[in-house]
C-alpha cells in the first residue's frame, strides 16, 4: 500500500510544490483596446545604454522614450520633443525649441536641463559602443526652460540623423537610477508590467502630451521559435507578427483573408564579407571573382524565398542615396574564373565563418556551391552567434569570409574604420565620408553615392540581398508601417478598422 | 539504517560540489566574450575590458568560482551581469513553470500507462493485448516535441480550442493557466506514457505468475479484481523505479517543450542565457537540474531502503 501511495503523491508533491512559485504573468484581454504584438527577440533588460542590441529599442524607443526627434515612415526627420529648430550658417549649431508641458513618466516636466543631461550622459555613462554616435557634440547650452542649443565641434548630416536613434533617447536626471528594471521617458506609454521569457505589458500614460495611441494596453509577447510565432497568430493568440522571420511560411498567412501582408525593406544588409587585409582576399580581382561566381538572384530565391531585395551596395532603397547596383556584377564564372587565373589563384581554399542563424546557413550552402563551381573550395563553420562570432570573426578578424546580416541603419560609414572586421582600408572613402558628413544635405548625397560606387567597385564586400520586412496583422489592424527604417517598432500610430 | 542514509546524503553532497566544479570549468572554458556581447559590435577594447571589470570576469577564477560557491550555498545566487536582477528569485520563478510542466506530463504518463499496461499484460495473448504494445512502440519512437507540433496544429491552429502556447500563473487565472497546460503536458506525458506503458506491462505480466495471483483465480477472483486487489501493489514496486529515472529525462524533455510552447520555464531561461553568454545565470540553472536529478536519485535509493529490508543492512 506505502508504494502505490507514494506513486501517486509524487506528481501531486510536485505541482504542490511548484505552486508556491507561481508568479505573475500578462493576460491578453479580448478587448479592443488591447493589441498583442509578437516578436522573436526578447530584450534581457531595459537598459539601451548599456546593453547592445536591437530588442530594446524596438520596444522601448518612441514607445516609452522620445527624442528631440524621430524618423517617421518615409525615413524623413520629424519633430518629437522639439517644436523646430534652426542650424546655423556653418552647420555647427543647432537651435532647439522643445515643447512645453511634456512630462516624463514619473511627473517629473522635460526641460533643455534634460536635453543636457541626455545628450552628456551619453559621453560619460553609456558603455555601448553606439555612444560614439555623440562623440561630435563639444556641448549642449541651456540657453531658456524650453530652447537648447547644441554646438557640434565639426559640421556633422549624421548627427541629427543619429539623433532619432536610441542615443537621442532623453532621460530625466532623477530616473535613471534603474535603467535596467524602470525605465522612465516622456513617451506614451510606460512599462507596466514585465515577464521574462513571455512578455512586456506596455499601458498608456495618462498624462502624455501628444495625440493619444488607439490601444490603451499593448502586450509585447516573445516567442524564440519562429514557428511558435506563427502559431501563434494563427491561433488567436496575438494580432501582428511584427517581422517574419522564416520566408516559408509567408503564404499561409497571403492565403488566409484574416491577415494582412505587408512586405517591405530594412536596413538590414546580408553581407558576404571578405577579409580585405588577408590574402587572397587582399587581391580586388580575387574579390571581384568571388562576387562575379555568386548568382545572388538564384540565392535570394534558395536562401530566402525571393522575398528580399538586391541592392549591390551597402545602402538600403530607403536611404536618400540609394541607387541600383545590383547589377554591378552579373552572375559570370567564365569571367570569374578567368580573373581568378589572372590573380594566380586558380584554385582557393577558403573559410566561410559564418554566424549560426537560418539566413546566413541557407545563404552559406549557396555561395560554397556557386564558388565551387569557379574552383573556390569553401568550407562552411557555423559559429555561435553573437557570442563566437563576435569574438573569433569580428574583434580577432580570424576569417576570410564570413556571412552576417548588418542590421544598423547608414552602417556603410564602417567602410571609412580600417579597423573594422572587413579590413578594408582605403583613404579615397574615408575622405568621401567626412565630406559627405560636413556637407549640406545635397552635397552628402551626391558623396555618399559616390562611397556606394567605391566600395562596389572594389568588391569590398559582396552584398548577397537586403533583408526584407514582413508583417502579418490581422485585417483589422491598421497603421502598420511597410519599411522599417528606425530602431523601433512604433506603436503610436497604430490603429483599429471599424 | 541512519548509517545508509548519512552515507547517500554525503555522497549527495559531494556530487553535488564536484557537479559545480565541472560547471564552472565547462563555462570558463566556452569561448565568447560576456562583455563584447553586452556591449555590442562597435566596441572598442578599452570598453569591453572596462565591462569585464565590471562583471567580476577579470579576477582569477578561482576567485570567481569561491565566491559564486559561496554565495550558491548561502541560498544567493548573484546578480545576473546581463538582465541586472537577482538571479535567485528569477530561478524559483522559472523553476515553478518547469515543476507544473514536468509534474502534468508525468501525471498524463501515468494515466495512460497504468491502465494500457495493465491491458497489453491481461491480454497480451490477444489481439488488443498486441495492438497496446504495438501503440506503446510508436509511441516510443515519436519526440515530445514533435508530438507537440502535431497537437498545436490539430488542437490550436485547426481547431482552435486550446491556446497555441503561453503561460498563465495559476494565481492569475486558473482556468487560462489549465488551458496553457493540456497541450505541454500531454506532449510531454505521451512519450514517457509510452515507455512506461512497457515497464508497467512486464510487472504486471511478472506478477500474473506469481503463486498468490493464481490462488486468488483458484479462489474464483475474475482477473481484473484478481489484480486490482493483489497483483498491482506489487506491480508498482519496479515502475517506482522507472518513475524516478523517468523525471530526469523528463526535465530534458521539459526544455524542448518549454520552446515549442513558449513557456517562460527554466530550460527556455537557460537557452536564452547561454546565448547572451550569461555565464552566472547559465552556471546556476545547471546546477539547479543537476542537484535536481541528484536528488530524485537520491529520493529513489532511499526508497528502496524503505521498500527492501535486505538493503539496510548493508
Amino acid at each position: 500500500m506505502r508504494v502505490r501511495a507514494t506513486a501517486a503523491v509524487l506528481p501531486v508533491l510536485l505541482l504542490a510544490v511548484s505552486g508556491c512559485f507561481a508568479g505573475s504573468t500578462a493576460t491578453v484581454g479580448g478587448d479592443e483596446s488591447t493589441l498583442a504584438v509578437g516578436f522573436t527577440a526578447e530584450p534581457q533588460n531595459f537598459d539601451f545604454t548599456t546593453t547592445d542590441g536591437s530588442a530594446i529599442p524596438q520596444a522601448l524607443l518612441y514607445n516609452v522614450y522620445e527624442g528631440l526627434v524621430k524618423l517617421d515612415a518615409r525615413g524623413e526627420i520629424v519633430p518629437l520633443l522639439a517644436e523646430s529648430w534652426t542650424v546655423s550658417e556653418d552647420r555647427t549649431v543647432y537651435d532647439f525649441r522643445l515643447r512645453s508641458g511634456v512630462e516624463f513618466s514619473n511627473g517629473e516636466p522635460f526641460t533643455a536641463e534634460d536635453v543636457k543631461f541626455s545628450i552628456e550622459r551619453v559621453k560619460t555613462e553609456w558603455t555601448i559602443s553606439l555612444k560614439s554616435k555623440m562623440d561630435v557634440v563639444e556641448r549642449v547650452d541651456v540657453v531658456g526652460p524650453q530652447h537648447a542649443r547644441v554646438v557640434l565641434g565639426e559640421p556633422s548630416n549624421a548627427w541629427l540623423f543619429d539623433m532619432t536613434s536610441r542615443v537621442g533617447a532623453m532621460f530625466d536626471p532623477s530616473g535613471v537610477a534603474d535603467l535596467a528594471t524602470r525605465p522612465i521617458g516622456t513617451g506614451p506609454y510606460r512599462v507596466a508590467e514585465r515577464r521574462r521569457g513571455d512578455s512586456i505589458v506596455l499601458r498608456q500614460e495618462p498624462g502624455y502630451w501628444g495625440e493619444r495611441p488607439e490601444y490603451e494596453t499593448v502586450v509585447l509577447k516573445y516567442y524564440q521559435d519562429a514557428t511558435a510565432l506563427n502559431n501563434a497568430l494563427l491561433s488567436n493568440g496575438i494580432d501582428v507578427i511584427s517581422q517574419i522571420t522564416v520566408p516559408d511560411s509567408v503564404p499561409q498567412f497571403e492565403a488566409d483573408n484574416r491577415f494582412n501582408v505587408l512586405q517591405g525593406t530594412t536596413n538590414g544588409e546580408v553581407v558576404l564579407a571578405y577579409n580585405n587585409a588577408r590574402p587572397p582576399l587582399d587581391d580586388v580581382r580575387v574579390r571581384r571573382a568571388l562576387t562575379l561566381g555568386v548568382n545572388r538572384e538564384a540565392l535570394l530565391a534558395a536562401a530566402w524565398g525571393g522575398r528580399g531585395t538586391l541592392i549591390g551596395s551597402m545602402v538600403p532603397p530607403t536611404d536618400p542615396w540609394y541607387e541600383d547596383l545590383s547589377g554591378y556584377y552579373p552572375y559570370d564564372p567564365g569571367r570569374a574564373r578567368k580573373l581568378l587565373a589572372e590573380a594566380g589563384n586558380p584554385e582557393l581554399n577558403l573559410r566561410l565563418r559564418i554566424a549560426n542563424l537560418p539566413y546566413a546557413m541557407s545563404a552559406a550552402q549557396v555561395v560554397a556551391s556557386d564558388l565551387g563551381k569557379i574552383g573556390v573550395d569553401v568550407r562552411i563553420e557555423p559559429l555561435d552567434f553573437p557570442a563566437v562570432w563576435l569574438q573569433q570573426v569580428f574583434t580577432d578578424q580570424d576569417y576570410d569570409l564570413s556571412i552576417v546580416q548588418h542590421v544598423e541603419a547608414r552602417d556603410i560609414t564602417t567602410f571609412g574604420d580600417p579597423d573594422y572586421y572587413w579590413g578594408y582600408d582605403e583613404p579615397r572613402v574615408r575622405e568621401l565620408l567626412a565630406e559627405a558628413d560636413s556637407g549640406t544635405p545635397d552635397e552628402q548625397v551626391v558623396k555618399m553615392r559616390e562611397v556606394a560606387r567605391t566600395i562596389t567597385e572594389d568588391a569590398a564586400a559582396n552584398w548577397l540581398f537586403l533583408f526584407p520586412n514582413i508583417v502579418v496583422a490581422k485585417k483589422e489592424v491598421t497603421g502598420l508601417v511597410r519599411n522599417q527604417v528606425s530602431e523601433s517598432f512604433d506603436l503610436t500610430n497604430l490603429g483599429r478598422a471599424r | 539504517m541512519t548509517l545508509a542514509i548519512a552515507r547517500r546524503t554525503a555522497i549527495l553532497l559531494l556530487s553535488v560540489l564536484a557537479a559545480s566544479v565541472v560547471v564552472f570549468a565547462f563555462m570558463a572554458v566556452l569561448p565568447g566574450d560576456p562583455a563584447q556581447v553586452a556591449l555590442g559590435v562597435n566596441a572598442t577594447p578599452e570598453l569591453v575590458e572596462r565591462t569585464r571589470q565590471e562583471f567580476g570576469l577579470d579576477r582569477p577564477l578561482l576567485t570567481q568560482y569561491l565566491d559564486w560557491m559561496g554565495g550558491v550555498a548561502s541560498g544567493d545566487f548573484g546578480t545576473s551581469y546581463v538582465t541586472r536582477e537577482t538571479i535567485g528569485p528569477q530561478l524559483l520563478d522559472r523553476l515553478g513553470v518547469t515543476l507544473w510542466l514536468v509534474g502534468s506530463g508525468m501525471l498524463v504518463a501515468l494515466l495512460i500507462a497504468m491502465p494500457l499496461g495493465t491491458i497489453a499484460a491481461v491480454r497480451h495473448r490477444r489481439p488488443s493485448g498486441a495492438a497496446v504494445s504495438g501503440f506503446s512502440q510508436l509511441g516510443m519512437a515519436v519526440p515530445a516535441f514533435l508530438a507537440g507540433i502535431i497537437l498545436v496544429q490539430a488542437f490550436a491552429v485547426q481547431l482552435g480550442w486550446l491556446p497555441s502556447g503561453g503561460w498563465t500563473p495559476p494565481a492569475h487565472d486558473p482556468a487560462a493557466w489549465l488551458r496553457g497546460l493540456v497541450l505541454p503536458a500531454v506532449s510531454l506525458g505521451l512519450v514517457q506514457g509510452a515507455v512506461l506503458t512497457r515497464y508497467v506491462r512486464t510487472s504486471v505480466l511478472d506478477v500474473m505468475r506469481e503463486d498468490y495471483l493464481r490462488t486468488a483465480r483458484a479462489k474464483g477472483l475474475r482477473p481484473y479484481p484478481a489484480l486490482l486487489r493483489h497483483g498491482l501493489r506489487n506491480a508498482a514496486v519496479p515502475v517506482v523505479t522507472v518513475l524516478g529515472l523517468q523525471l530526469a529525462t523528463l526535465l530534458v524533455g521539459a526544455v524542448v517543450i518549454e520552446r515549442v510552447f513558449v513557456l517562460p520555464g527554466l530550460g527556455s531561461m537557460l537557452l536564452d542565457a547561454v546565448a547572451a553568454r550569461d555565464l552566472l545565470t547559465v552556471q546556476s540553472i545547471v546546477l539547479v537540474l543537476v542537484a535536481g536529478v541528484l536528488l530524485v536519485n537520491f529520493a529513489v535509493d532511499l526508497l528502496y531502503t524503505v521498500l527492501d529490508p535486505r538493503l539496510r543492512r548493508s
